[in-house]
């Protein structure tokens, strides 16, 4: 079985991984010149499932709990396991015991547990909550790498594609190119994120930190060589036009409020993306008529798309040539809606 | 009914529809709510979006309508324009006015708020000031053309509950023809029911309900306090007394024994 995948962000190269291992022949088309190109890139990479399901539904930490596991299986190395931590500004305390009642896998901890787990925060808050199972990765290495494994494995990569990316010869084409297939596949929108960058060798952090406040509940998460990635904002637009001042006052706020040093860093980048979500904030994959698509992964990209991805590929390498026309071996999947759009919790029958 | 600047609407609820988790569970919120009128901010949602904004488009197929606001200004020239940018998009001259007096507080600067409501009232705006429960201030709101006043309770986002209810009273006292809305500081259904009990005409919530475990469902708890409030206060309530007083009468009563 040949198949074309649309888009070299995280979403088409897990989809890649998955399908090469269930014996298709994968070749991979991105528009841009590089892999990793839209939302993907400017990533927390947080697997924190237990944490989104702050304000995220059940099926998120459902479908992300094993994310962690499937990063470290596919590359090894890449998984930092230490787990979440959660702080609140002094006057702001009422917001961790909220978030803690809303989330579940969290221990709380005092000042001196704190500074056992992070000695540079040691002294700058009372209480914390530490999501113990939680992971976080890298993503532009992590992308990098798996685009590695995938070429070493046979898939072939299209980078510089053109919309009219020839389609024929290929027994399925599955369109995961996120935020630009906003416009053309229903429901789809866009939420701006923005992030920066920051360089100091005066702190050091093992793990990601949130930052919880009413308003502006932000996270740390350390890249190494005292490089720490600043994020994100959470704006209704799929402008991805550059970092806006108030953005960047208050991503340079919450930095310099988890640890005044940060004052004295070097901001090395900013950025922003844009996150395609459908409105329920949840991936889809969804087969319109022979159109087969792999979207919607919002804020969760590294946290959704290994398990979306094993079970989009199980379900299109089930699909078969029906004089020419294609159709489902589990027609059943098509059912819940008259769109044909699936929303996977159902299809997948979790 | 509640008449809001000639347009009437059935609903004493006016819902945010800021911060929930998605699209979906706010559509689900405004279902459960009843409300007629939804507020939108204009300031961030916006900026470059292609064909208006996909959020928007969600918003404008809820079937309500939308009270654009001017949340995170800060001086009268930004509130001006963002009330201008927002007349263009929405299609409204209905402006929920808020000029921010401290980034950190969200307390609203009503010297600016004044100034500004002046501006856009002389524009034919529509305006609902977001402001304090000063008395003087609403004067002045009144004076610069507002017909529709919303004190808060208690800071934005506290959570508290109406901390001044005096002040509250005595504003209600001193318009009793001018519709009333409390918004901001409103954190349970109690609070809002209080706030109808004295006579309020509308509760204006967004955080209490998009920060529920479940928004649709304290949507709907919202919307039965704010109409038990609003019986209630045309009802007529008991005075809270110090002593106890009997139901049934003491003296003369038959005794068995």
């Amino acid at each position: 079985m040949r198949v074309l995948i649309k888009g070299a962000g995280v979403a088409g190269l897990t989809l890649a991984h998955e399908l090469t291992a269930r014996g298709a022949a994968v070749e991979v088309a991105e528009i841009a010149r590089y892999v990793g190109g839209g939302a993907s890139w400017f990533a927390g990479g947080m697997l924190a499932p237990w944490c989104e399901s702050e304000s995220a539904p059940d099926t998120v930490l459902a479908l992300g709990r094993e994310a962690a596991d499937w990063w470290h299986t596919v590359l090894p190395g890449h998984v930092i396991c230490k787990g979440t931590l959660v702080v609140a500004p002094q006057r702001d305390t009422g917001e961790l015991a909220r978030f803690a009642a809303r989330t579940s896998g969290c221990d709380w901890l005092d000042a001196d547990d704190i500074a056992a787990l992070e000695p540079d925060l040691a002294g700058r808050f009372r209480k914390a909550l530490h999501f113990r199972h939680e992971a976080h990765l890298d993503p532009r290495r992590a992308i990098t790498a798996l685009y590695g494994r995938l070429q070493a494995s046979g898939v072939r990569f299209h980078l510089g594609a053109g919309p009219d990316f020839p389609e024929a010869g290929f027994d399925h084409v599955v369109d995961c190119t996120g935020a630009n297939a906003i416009g053309q596949a229903a429901e789809l929108r866009g939420v701006r994120g923005e992030m920066l960058m920051l360089e100091t060798p005066d702190v050091s952090l093992s793990r990601p930190v949130r930052l919880l406040h009413p308003r502006i509940p932000l996270y740390v998460v350390p890249r190494g060589d005292g490089r720490f990635m600043i994020g994100a904002t959470m704006i209704e637009s799929d402008d991805a036009g550059p970092v806006s001042a108030r953005s960047l006052m208050e991503l340079l706020n919450a930095a310099y409020t988890l640890h005044p040093t940060f004052g004295e860093a070097r901001v090395i980048e900013t950025g922003a993306g844009v996150r395609p979500a459908y409105p329920d904030n949840l991936p889809r994959l969804s087969v319109d008529g022979s159109a087969i698509r792999l979207n919607g992964f919002y804020r969760h990209g590294f946290l959704l798309a290994p398990s979306m991805a094993k079970d989009a590929a199980t379900c299109i390498v089930g699909m078969q040539a029906d004089n020419g026309q294609q159709s489902l071996v589990r027609p059943s999947l098509l059912a819940p809606s008259e769109r044909n759009i699936i929303p996977l919790q159902i299809g997948a029958g979790r | 009914m509640l008449e809001l600047y000639g347009h009437v609407v059935a609903s004493r609820l006016l819902l945010g529809t800021a911060r929930y988790p998605s699209p979906a569970i706010l559509a689900e919120a405004v279902r459960a709510s009843k409300t007629d009128i939804v507020t939108v901010s204009l300031r961030r949602e916006m900026a470059g979006s292609r064909a208006g904004g996909a959020f928007f488009q969600l918003i404008r197929t809820l079937g309500v309508r939308v009270l654009p606001n001017t949340a995170g200004c800060h001086t009268v020239a930004e509130a001006v324009l963002t009330a201008k940018m927002a007349r263009e998009v929405f299609a409204t001259d209905w402006i929920k006015l808020e000029v921010i007096g401290n980034h950190d507080t969200l307390q609203p600067d009503v010297f600016a708020l004044v100034e500004a409501a002046r501006i856009l009232s002389g524009e034919g705006f529509k305006v609902f000031p977001y402001t304090t429960d000063d008395l003087v201030v609403a004067e002045r709101l009144m004076e610069a053309g507002c017909q529709v006043l919303m004190p808060w309770c208690a800071p934005i986002g506290s959570a508290m509950g109406p901390v001044n209810l005096p002040a509250l009273r005595s504003l209600r006292a001193q318009f009793p023809d001018i519709p009333l809305i409390v918004d901001a500081g409103i954190g349970r259904p109690s609070h809002a029911a209080i706030v109808m009990e004295i006579g309020y005409d509308a509760v204006l919530l967004n955080t209490a309900v998009a920060g529920a475990a479940d928004p649709a469902a304290m949507a709907a708890a919202f919307t039965g306090a704010i109409e038990a409030g609003r019986i209630a206060f045309r009802a007529g309530m008991l005075e809270p007394r110090d002593m106890a007083v009997p139901s049934t009468p003491v003296i003369g009563k038959a005794v068995f024994s």
